[in-house]
């Protein structure tokens, strides 16, 4: 026996559930074909966040006057804010490998297949320095993630010149003075948020009739109000017929309300969707259980193959990196026999285009749905102090509670730094409180976050500032 | 070293009041002695310790309220004979649900704690997350009862599903269609929102008695289908036979009320028509073995019930000395527990007050209660002649779960012939 356990792919996902394996005690070893850290840390969470604080920089220069300040000249080098975001991504990185070591985890670069082993798969890796190892371990757990969903058929497939995915719009040479999104998701989003912030001229086509659809329809209405501000344009609810490439970039034909429309872009970014990793490694022969490209696991990431887990993307939404992470940890602590409490802790969700969106928990809609007959409250910060001074006096916070046990169901906010404030209502959600615990809770003066105050306060009739 | 732990004087206490301390720490207890005095919603008791030790420490000062059961009060050092104090044998005689038995039934040594849950120590801090407090309480689940599946056992909201509706209210959680009802709770809107402005009435604290009063009749009326049955008596022969035993008991410091004497009647109808005498229960009806009637006694404050224990078996007079001992005591609220829990029926007479007639709210888990009117002059028809007499109204609430209609009335008209003929009372006695 090799390990006690092999993560395959270091990811939020795998390198957590290693070093958490490695607290435990077992002897653990990681498996990564490209990068540690995985795309989060290289090619989706952190490098955009980068991307999109200078994004929000440049665009607030636009606005110094308001503040009482000038400017003499603006500008940006596109090539020097990309190396920015790169550089910060290979900081993590490295931040990574430190851990694996710290923990004595035993990374091996190479991709992973499985073959039937004893108890567990076996591991075979193709080295990428050449040649391969064959490991045995008491548990594997596939931590492979997911990538960007395309459509080859409507020419939605990308090229890494004319068509991106999230990949390719990391890190372009030059910024593309047009630009067409397809999907409304919070990828593509935060690119459409990011490229304005640059003066790109930006559509963005969204499939369902609003766009962020798994936001609260309110929050995507004010989201779409807020972007149109911005000069972003929409196309809601599109569906995309075709995409052609010319010489001067890309031409998308659309369907909207019946009517066909084509736009013109130098580029177009695919957001539609995730797809799992879940191609050659081997799962069919096992046995594995996989449903549109998702493995098929239990409450602890078990997949039916004895010793075979999967936590994260390639386990199924909510694809988000913190979901993963979360899920491993969950997933080793049941392997080491920590009997983990089986309560299913809520996932916040987070957009960080201008202004910021975050959630967690139920809809209104969805409580509706539910019947759990919702008492929802709101607070807009255009009437809170610290936003009125800070000059982000756009959007509002939404409480929904449900109506029989007042238990705390649900929390959606749009506006400045609300991605930093989603977690008070998360850990109230997490704790199981209610609208007393809320309402007894003392919110600090003057922060944005008394917003989230008065929202759980208006859901019961008390709010105080309106 | 060993914690003196709240006593639990009642199966349903889960608070109490600590009254007064009799010993300070660095005193010497032996067993037997009393240690101090705790009171609840319904009375003050002593605390007796069990066995000999040094108190070491008091933890909960005196006048401290709402000290909850098992909380730790004082500390004693020992051999490891010193047991915690053990409250004076309040016995869970009738009581409405298998509540663990208080410290009585304990070994000394043994704290009280609820059964169902040994994992946690008697006095620990119960972990629950807020939304599982509420439906805990929504749903009437003791928590006590419930193993957490949350971090360090915490309990959280999914481990209330299916936990078994609590010991306070057993009977909607048998009956699915009144669960929906009882579980929602009641949403009271505050006096501002109906219109009555802070400022323009004093709020009085609602104290133990009144919260116990306003969950039980609150519980009773709204769980239980309950239906009246009136009835006009003639009491001449009961006033006159009430003058003769009191002449015959000049000298004794005891007199009969008119109210003793009904009580009397009513013991004597149960055994008649022993069909009244029981309580509904989710595994079957309760046939009581004895009258034990409980008599309201208005109070400061509020109300209780002091029980007749047996009283088929007891003369008049033993029931007129006990009425009057009690009811002294329910007003200094120096009753024992066994003396105001159980009972297997009530009596409630608001006669002198004029009130010609009412009904009143059960008292669980008993299957009838009832109401006493005022004794007067009034007009009866005698075959077709007009004659007065002195008349009184009852009426009898009864469980429609457990007495029907039928059994109702057949337990009125047995009393009827006893209060209208007392003597009978004497041939037809248990």
């Amino acid at each position: 026996m090799d390990f006690d356990v092999i993560v395959i792919g270091a990811g939020p996902g795998g390198y957590v559930t290693a070093i958490r394996a490695s607290q435990l005690g077992l002897k653990a070893a990681i498996v990564e074909r490209e990068a540690l850290g995985g795309i989060c840390l290289n090619w989706g969470c952190i490098p955009t966040k980068a991307l999109l604080k200078s994004g929000e920089v440049y665009e607030q220069l636009d606005h110094l006057a308001d503040y009482g300040l000038s400017v003499e000249k603006r500008g940006f080098d596109f090539s020097k804010v990309i190396e920015r975001s790169r550089k910060v991504a290979t900081q993590l990185s490295g931040g990574v490998a430190f851990l694996m070591k710290k923990h004595k985890i035993e990374v091996i670069e190479g991709a992973a297949k499985l073959e039937k082993g004893q108890g567990a798969p076996k591991v075979v890796v193709a080295l990428k320095a050449g040649g391969s190892r064959t490991l045995q371990a008491k548990h594997v757990i596939l931590a492979t993630g997911a990538r960007a969903r395309t459509f080859p058929d409507t020419g939605l497939e990308p090229d890494g010149e004319r068509v991106w995915t999230y990949r390719e719009a990391l890190a372009p040479k030059t910024a593309p003075k047009s630009l067409i999104v397809i999907g409304s998701g919070a990828i593509g989003i935060e690119f459409a948020s990011f490229y304005r912030a640059l003066g790109a001229d930006v559509t963005v086509i969204e499939m369902l009739p609003r766009i962020l659809p798994v936001e609260d329809e309110e929050v995507s209405k004010a989201a779409h109000k807020a972007f149109e501000k911005r000069g972003i344009k929409f196309r809601v609810p599109a569906n995309v017929k075709k995409l052609t490439k010319s010489k001067a970039g890309v031409s998308v034909e659309i369907e909207v309300g019946g009517k066909a429309e084509t736009i013109e872009a130098e580029v177009a970014i695919v957001a539609v969707g995730i797809v799992g990793n879940v191609e050659n490694l081997g799962l069919e022969a096992l046995g594995v259980k996989v449903d549109r490209t998702h493995v098929v696991t239990d409450d602890h990431g078990g997949t039916g193959i004895p010793g075979l887990y999967a936590i994260g993307d390639v386990a199924g939404p909510p694809w988000l990196a913190h979901k993963a992470s979360h899920e491993g940890v969950h997933c080793i602590e049941h392997i080491a026999g920590l009997k983990p409490p089986g309560v299913k802790s809520p996932i916040p969700g987070c957009t960080y285009a201008h202004p910021q969106i975050a959630s967690v928990g139920l809809t209104e809609a969805q409580a509706k749905e539910q019947g759990r007959e919702p008492k929802v409250g709101r607070f807009p910060f255009k009437v809170n102090g610290k936003a009125i001074a800070s000059g982000e006096t756009e959007g509002f916070v939404k409480t929904v509670f449900d109506g029989k046990t007042g238990a705390l169901i649900g929390a959606h906010m749009i506006g400045a730094e609300v991605t930093e404030m989603i977690q008070g209502y998360v850990l109230a959600m997490t704790l199981e409180a209610t609208e007393a615990e809320l309402h007894a809770t003392v919110f600090p003066h003057p922060t944005m976050s008394e917003a989230m105050h008065e929202a759980s306060l208006d859901a019961y009739g008390q709010v105080i500032h309106i | 070293m060993t914690d003196i732990l709240m006593p639990a004087l009642s199966p349903t206490m889960e608070e109490g009041t600590l009254a007064k301390w009799h010993v300070k720490a660095g005193d010497t207890v032996k067993s037997g002695d009393v240690i101090a005095e705790i009171e609840t919603d319904k009375a003050t008791m002593e605390v007796e310790a069990v066995d000999e030790g040094v108190v070491t420490e008091i933890l909960v000062a005196e006048g401290a309220e709402g000290v909850k059961v098992n909380t730790p009060i004082a500390r004693l050092a020992g051999d490891d004979a010193v047991a915690p104090p053990k409250a004076e044998a309040p016995k869970a005689a009738a009581a409405p649900a298998p509540a663990p038995a208080p410290a009585a039934a304990a070994p000394p040594a043994a704290r009280p704690a609820p059964v169902e849950a040994p994992a946690r120590p008697a006095g620990a801090r119960l972990f629950a997350s807020p939304l599982a407090r509420r439906l805990a309480q929504q749903k009437g689940v003791d928590l006590s009862a419930v193993k957490g599946s949350g971090p360090h056992g915490r309990i959280v909201a999914a481990d209330i599903d299916g936990a078994p509706a609590g010991q306070a209210r057993p009977a909607p959680a048998a009956s699915p269609a009144s669960a929906p009802a009882a579980a929602a709770p009641r949403q009271v809107q505050s006096l501002e929102q109906m219109g009555i402005p802070a400022g323009s009435y004093d709020l009085i604290p609602l104290d133990g008695m009144r919260k116990t009063v306003a969950r039980r009749m609150t519980d009773s009326f709204r769980d239980i289908p309950h239906f009246p049955l009136t009835m006009d008596l003639e009491i001449d022969n009961l006033l006159a036979a009430r003058g003769k035993i009191n002449d015959a008991l000049s000298g004794s410091g005891v007199r009969a009320s008119v109210n003793d004497l009904v009580m009397k009647a009513a013991a004597i109808a149960l055994k008649r028509v022993p069909e009244a005498n029981a309580s509904y229960t989710p595994e079957g009806l309760a046939m009581h073995h004895h009258a034990d009637i409980a008599m309201a006694v208005a109070v400061p404050g509020g109300l209780i019930t002091p029980i007749i224990r047996q009283a088929e078996l007891k003369s008049i007079s033993q029931i007129a000395t006990e009425a009057k001992d009690l009811a002294e005591r329910a007003r200094t609220k120096k009753l024992k527990p066994e003396e105001f829990q159980g009972g297997t029926f009530s009596v409630s007479n608001l006669g002198m007050f004029g009130i010609k007639s009412f009904g009143s709210i059960l008292n669980e888990p008993q299957g009838c209660i009832l109401s006493v009117g005022a004794g007067e002059k009034r007009p009866v028809v005698r075959g077709d002649r007009l004659e007065i007499a002195n008349v009184m109204s009852v009426t009898l609430t009864c469980d429609h779960r457990v007495v029907d209609g039928a059994t109702g009335a057949k337990w009125l008209q047995a009393f009827k012939l006893l209060v209208e003929d007392p003597i009978k009372m004497l041939v037809l006695g248990a």
